[in-house]
């Protein structure tokens, strides 16, 4: 596994009657998702461009997580859990069956809701994606190369080997996401970060999103519409389909994140979003 | 079910009563007096424990001293002696019965919680282990030596340490599911998260985090085994020689020596408790409280060992 993403760029995939898509990190196609028999997604479709934030804004039991959770197959782990489309990551279909969801993982980082440093010394924290991969070069320098990276450093550098536990709500999550990029993934999955933050720790994160997009891909779910606003540069907006009896996802509209705000097309994201901001 | 809210018609004063502490209160009163009783139930159990502990201590010590860890048994009649075989004995078979049970049961624990936790294995094997935590001591024994001591033609300790593992077993087995289990289910995912394998999951993120818990385990195993006599009465009988037959040596000089019947300081209480002799009576006191030392010593290390690895 290299540690340094090869990055590819030019044509990934000559099959897609497309023009190139050159700067397409993810291309998600989900026609439809299910958790046994509860279609839980259908019809989401969009590309993450490299270098950018995507934010996916919908309410509650949209299947805004689910999406997400698509596209480093962490939703492997749920029981029933099938899927009918495609998660074109680097020309790949990272559901195709040749390929190791591990090894997915290894490249879009995840981080979540709840801040889930591991019961051991911050610096071991950081550290441990760096041992996954068997990183053979200077540890010290990789941790404190990612804990700066998260804005982490100045506040834990004199106390690197006491329990990440210890820190506060703020600093675990920044830990979380300086563990993650410690092993420079090439995306980095976000479900919520900020959910479970003061509004001075959700400041701070934000930043550092902004900040971290000049070397990762970003993207978030947010219940935050104000936060998407803020950092990202396109919006999914997904909305629950309950016509068919069930609760099903969707993805409603899809865009530059000034168009869904300030021009949206379609009426329940006016309706959404006016009545978060009226 | 909730009740229909009933509306009646005129509505009744909410009384809050005055903000002073005052025990004529009933809820106050009663309240008090749960404190008073929960309080009163700790003394009263916590009696028995420390009326043992000073009858150990005050009949133990009377025949303490270097001699009696170093010596051997004394014959009837005679003055003197000690049960130094004894301890080595206890060591030797308690350590081969954690051998044998702590990695059987922990890797059991892991396999029931991380990788089957549904299969038909896992709850077969979770229900043998609870029906094993109530075997009698003494069907273990039987148990082993039907297996080891009718195979091997000997009573030895490898046949006690088979009895003694067999009682182990479920309580490892079962503490280590459960420190498995309150292992927080979002570290889980988080190593998930980072592309660690199932077996990393497991060896980076699960047991070290469940250590602590797991060591506690293993030492009620360990020191429940150590006080065990049933099992071993038949499978390790007893002893009044070294294990190598010379010197104390703390382990046996030869792989042979360990196939001969051994001292324990469980039997060793069991056969001089009921002696008419005064000497073998002091001596079994004298046991028995060593014996709740070494096994106290093992707890506290083991704890200070846990309370480290946590860091």
């Amino acid at each position: 596994m290299p540690l340094t993403p090869v990055l590819t760029n030019g044509h990934l995939n000559g099959a897609l009657d497309e023009p190139p898509l050159s700067d397409t990190l993810i291309d998600c196609n989900i026609s439809e998702l299910h958790y046994g028999k509860f279609k839980a997604v259908r019809d989401v479709a969009l590309k993450v461009k490299k270098g950018t934030i995507t934010a996916f804004i919908g309410p509650s039991g949209c299947g805004k997580s689910t999406v997400l959770r698509c596209l480093n197959r962490m939703n492997d782990l749920v029981r029933g859990f099938r899927l009918r489309g495609h998660v074109i990551f680097r020309g790949q279909d990272i559901y195709a069956s040749k390929v190791d969801p591990v090894a997915v993982r290894r490249h879009i980082g995840m981080v979540f809701q709840q801040p889930n440093p591991f019961a051991m010394s911050i610096f071991r924290n950081v550290a441990f994606g760096l041992r996954l991969n068997r990183y053979k070069g200077p540890v010290e320098d990789k941790v404190e190369a990612a804990l700066r990276q998260a804005a982490l450093w100045d506040e834990v550098k004199d106390k690197l080997r006491t329990s990440a536990l210890a820190l506060s709500g703020g600093q675990q999550q920044r830990l979380c996401i300086a563990r993650a990029v410690a092993t420079e993934p090439a995306v980095l999955l976000m479900d919520e970060p900020c959910s479970a933050l003061d509004p001075i720790a959700t400041r701070r994160i934000e930043e550092l999103m902004t900040e971290l997009k000049k070397k990762y891909t970003i993207a978030i779910v947010t219940h935050n519409l104000q936060q998407a606003k803020r950092v990202a540069d396109t919006t999914a907006f997904l909305y629950v389909d309950t016509s068919a009896g069930g609760r099903t996802g969707y993805m409603v509209e899809y865009g530059p994140t000034q168009a869904i705000f300030e021009n949206p097309r379609e009426e329940h994201t006016k309706e959404y979003i006016r009545g978060e901001f009226s | 079910m909730a009740a229909p809210i009933q509306r009646s018609g005129a509505a009744a004063e909410i009384d809050l009563e005055g903000l002073e502490l005052s025990l004529r209160r009933p809820r106050t009163l009663f309240s008090y007096l749960m404190s008073l009783l929960t309080g009163m139930a700790t003394i009263a159990a916590l009696f028995p424990l420390f009326s043992v502990l000073y009858l150990l201590v005050v009949r133990g010590t009377a025949a303490l001293s270097l001699g009696t860890l170093r010596e051997l048994p004394p014959a009837a009649m005679t003055t003197g002696g000690g049960f130094g075989n004894a301890i080595v004995g206890t060591f030797v078979i308690v350590a081969i019965a954690t051998v044998l049970s702590v990695p059987l049961g922990i890797l059991a624990a892991i396999y029931i919680t991380e990788f089957g936790p549904d299969t038909r294995t896992a709850s077969a094997v979770r229900f043998a282990a609870k029906v094993l935590t109530g075997l009698p001591s003494i069907l273990a024994g039987v148990f082993a030596f039907a297996v080891i001591v009718a195979v091997t033609g000997e009573f030895s300790a490898p046949a006690g340490g088979v009895a003694l593992a067999l009682l182990m077993l479920p309580t490892v087995l079962l503490t280590a599911e459960e420190a498995i289990k309150r292992v927080p289910s979002r570290m889980r995912e988080a190593a998930i998260g980072m592309g660690s394998t199932p077996t990393q999951v497991v060896t980076k993120v699960i047991v070290p985090t469940a250590a602590p818990a797991m060591l506690t385990g293993v030492m009620l195993a360990v020191a429940r085994a150590a006080g065990e006599t049933a099992p071993l009465l038949f499978t390790a009988l007893f002893s009044n020689f070294w294990m190598s037959r010379t010197a104390p040596n703390f382990l046996p000089k030869t792989l042979g020596d360990l196939m001969k019947p051994t001292a324990s300081l469980a039997v060793m209480i069991y056969n001089f408790s009921g002696s008419p002799f005064e000497n073998q009576i002091a001596l079994a006191w004298t046991a028995a409280l060593v014996l709740v030392a070494i096994v106290l010593i093992f707890n506290v290390v083991g704890q200070a060992l846990a309370g480290r690895s946590a860091d």
